[in-house]
């Protein structure tokens, strides 16, 4: 691998296009070669605009012969898809047992202050999304979190302080 | 050769300033003028040692230092660190330190080691030679070496999975898939991230071998979208695999077709139960399907197909290239091989710890662990993820054990165990149990989807020291009516955290002394 690799995905900063249903379509398009192309299609739609535009879903339905209320079933179901465009900056704080254990309720608490932003909310500035995860696989280095992309763990104070000066940015 | 130094690129250490670092190294030697080779390797497990750097010295001698900070790169150069001196951060051999030379590294043999998307590192280190064996030896005594080797499904049910492969190879010929469980949700749990970040290749040799012993010519991994890394390393292993003919028709010069893809959950638990994954990778909602039919005769898109964790399929390489014997030969019962145990949340020597099955509880978590990171006694700790049972230290002469566990109401599950020291309240971890299976049901059954909500209620209730005698009975109520009427496990297993949670700490509920939780 090369160096100072960075994940393959994640909230490309500022970067998200504006949606337009021929940017859909094209999408939609570079999939349906896949065997089960639905959910590609809504990552590659979240990776492009943030989110999955409400607009996209008959398009979706369209191409995949099937029902509008599939596809918003589909949709809706999964945690990751956001029916609204995130903020600046996304801070996933994990929530799950082996952070809780390592002093993570008092660190997600923290975090949402310094943040002023509540879990599941995206501040009323667009600043930051601030959302829960169970679990990111670091639970031998928790508490931990993933910030615009970005893994963090063992957070403490220093860290708190580094993700509020990431997205006063 | 180009010298080495090994930088790891896992999550972990990533997560722990590993990118920082190596990026420290770069430049310092760009300003040195010297040539050596960067390699982003998997981590050694050892993460209070992360970013744990490593050396080769002109005499091939292995060399780790760490916790490695960026700070510290300019003083380990001038300290001789390419020579492999000593300074307060060498670790020396890393491959002495108890915690590692107390292993049995089947399945981990090479994470750490290699450069994960090298090839020619791979095959260099025995790579391959299990498809190898396979191909000489043909399907059905693929199938039967599986068998003989004992190996359990590591995703958490322990279902053998020879018995599984033969159901699939069974069948007649027609399209058939692999399909690689990467959801790995549970909490406490990081083996499946560790060997697909740092050793790819595996994984995709025992998808290779399961498709040649069972006639399947394609294979899904679906990894959980929270492991942006697993992903980026496994999609690069697969281009280098096909390129170099290892994946596509002809595998290896065979007379077998297979090739694989990797696909993204989209953060939803209950995608890691089998079926439901099934209709996650068909594009739908997770709902979990109804079985018979089992995925073996009816799986992804109506056709037969092998469903396992990415460790069952990363032990098959091993077994087939050292023999099932070399594999059964190790374990405890009617587990044999190894298991990749991890050892999370509050402990002091957190990491993945490989060791055949048989060893207790309290060794892992006291001797192995060295106990709380805090320094504060242990309370209890919760194995098996989100569905695993809370065992007190009066329970760690348990043997790490499918049965054992299961004897003492608990289970193993994917070998995770999260510590937790006293200050913990068991009652909230109880009433998380629940939220947790509320939040995550697939809404399929009634005691899952709304038992959970109410089991949230209720222990609130007696958090708050409401009528605590009568509600903790709906509580148990509650819990014998998802245990039993539950169509899997998310509804079926939530009552194990739960109910250990009373059981073994009833003070903490209010019964008994009224202790602690009665104050909030
Ligand atoms: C709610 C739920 C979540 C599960 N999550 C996973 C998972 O993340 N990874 C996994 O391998 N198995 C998981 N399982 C178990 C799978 O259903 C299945 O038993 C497993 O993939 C079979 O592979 P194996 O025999 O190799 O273990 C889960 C089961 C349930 C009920
Ligand atoms: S127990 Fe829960 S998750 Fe499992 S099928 Fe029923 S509703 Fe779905
Ligand atoms: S529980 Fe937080 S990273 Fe696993
Ligand atoms: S029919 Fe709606 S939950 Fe069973």
């Amino acid at each position: 691998m090369t160096i100072g690799q960075s994940a393959a995905h994640g909230a490309a900063r500022g970067r998200y296009e504006a949606w337009t249903p021929a940017r859909g379509t094209e999408i939609i398009a570079d999939h349906l070669a896949l065997e089960g192309p639905a959910l590609p299609i809504m990552h590659a739609m979240q990776e492009a605009f943030g989110y999955v535009p409400q607009d996209a879903v008959p398009l979706i339905a369209d191409a995949l012969n099937l029902s509008r209320a599939e596809v918003h079933g589909t949709m809706t179901f999964y945690h990751d898809f956001r029916h609204e465009p995130a903020g600046k900056h996304v801070v996933k704080v994990c929530v799950a047992e082996a952070c809780q254990a390592a002093g993570g309720h008092a660190t997600s608490a923290k975090i949402s202050e310094a943040l002023n932003c509540g879990y599941g909310d995206t501040r009323p500035d667009g600043q930051v999304t601030l959302e829960p995860i169970y679990c990111l696989g670091l639970c031998a280095c928790a508490p931990s979190a993933m910030v615009d992309g970005r893994l963090m763990g063992r957070l403490d104070d220093e860290a708190i302080e580094e993700i509020a000066a990431e997205v006063r940015q | 050769m180009t010298a080495r130094i090994y930088v790891p690129g896992d999550a972990g250490a990533v997560a722990l300033g590993a990118d920082k670092v190596a990026k420290a190294f770069a430049d310092a030697f760009a300003r040195r003028g010297l040539d050596i080779q960067i390699v982003r390797n998997g981590s050694r497990g050892m993460f209070w040692l992360e970013p744990l750097v490593e050396v080769v010295t002109p005499f091939g001698r292995r060399v780790g230092y760490g916790p490695v900070k960026p700070s510290d790169v300019e003083t380990l150069l001038d300290g001789g660190m390419l020579d492999g001196q000593g300074g307060p951060l060498s670790l020396g051999n890393v491959e002495k330190i108890p915690f590692f030379a107390k292993q049995e590294r089947f399945t981990f043999k090479r994470v750490g080691l290699t450069d994960p998307v090298s090839l020619d590192d791979y095959l260099a280190y025995g790579g391959y030679k299990g498809l190898q064996r396979a191909i000489e030896l043909g399907g059905p005594s693929t199938v039967e070496e599986v068998f003989q080797s004992g190996l359990r499904g590591r995703g958490g049910a322990g279902f053998p999975t020879g018995i599984k492969w033969r159901t699939v190879a069974a069948t007649p010929p027609q399209q058939k898939y692999i399909v690689c469980n990467a959801d790995e949700g549970d909490s406490g749990t990081f083996a499946d991230r560790m060997i697909m970040e740092g050793d790819p290749f595996q994984l995709i040799e025992g998808m290779t071998i399961a498709g040649l012993a069972v006639g399947a010519t394609k294979g899904y991994v679906y990894c959980r979208s929270e492991y942006p890394h697993a992903i980026a390393a496994m999609n690069k292993a697969v281009l280098a695999a096909r390129k170099a003919g290892y994946l596509g028709s002809r595998v290896a010069g065979s007379d077998y077709d297979f090739d694989m893809e990797i696909r993204q959950g989209a953060g939803a638990y209950v995608c890691g139960e089998e079926t439901s994954l099934l209709e996650s990778l068909e594009g739908r909602r997770g709902l979990v399907r109804a079985k018979p039919p089992l995925p073996a005769h009816k799986g992804l898109f109506g056709r037969p197909t092998v469903i396992n964790n990415v460790i069952s399929l990363a032990s098959v390489p091993f077994i087939l290239a050292e023999g099932a014997k070399a594999y059964a030969d190790v374990g405890f019962g009617r587990s044999r091989g190894t298991m990749p145990i991890q050892l999370a949340g509050n402990v002091k020597y957190g990491g993945l710890y490989e060791i055949a099955f048989g060893v207790t509880l309290g060794e892992l978590v006291d001797d192995v662990g060295g106990g709380t990171f805090t320094g504060r006694p242990v309370k209890a700790v919760q194995v098996g993820g989100p569905l695993g049972a809370y065992f007190p230290t009066g329970l760690f002469d348990t043997p790490f054990d499918y049965e054992e566990f299961a004897k003492r109401d608990g289970l193993i599950g994917h070998g995770g165990i999260v510590v937790f020291d006293d200050t913990a309240e068991m009652a909230k971890m109880a009433r998380f149990a629940m939220e947790f299976c509320a939040v995550e049901s697939c809404g399929k059954c009634t005691p899952c989807r709304i038992g959970s909500t109410r089991g949230v209620e209720t222990l609130d209730k007696v958090i708050a020291g409401v009528d605590r005698e009568r509600n903790l009975a709906i509580v148990e109520d509650l819990c014998h009516t998802m245990k039993l009427g539950s169509l899997c496990a998310l509804g079926g297993f939530t009552p194990y955290p739960v109910m250990s949670a009373l059981t073994h700490f009833p003070e903490d509920f209010g019964r008994g002394s009224p202790l602690s939780i009665a104050a909030e």
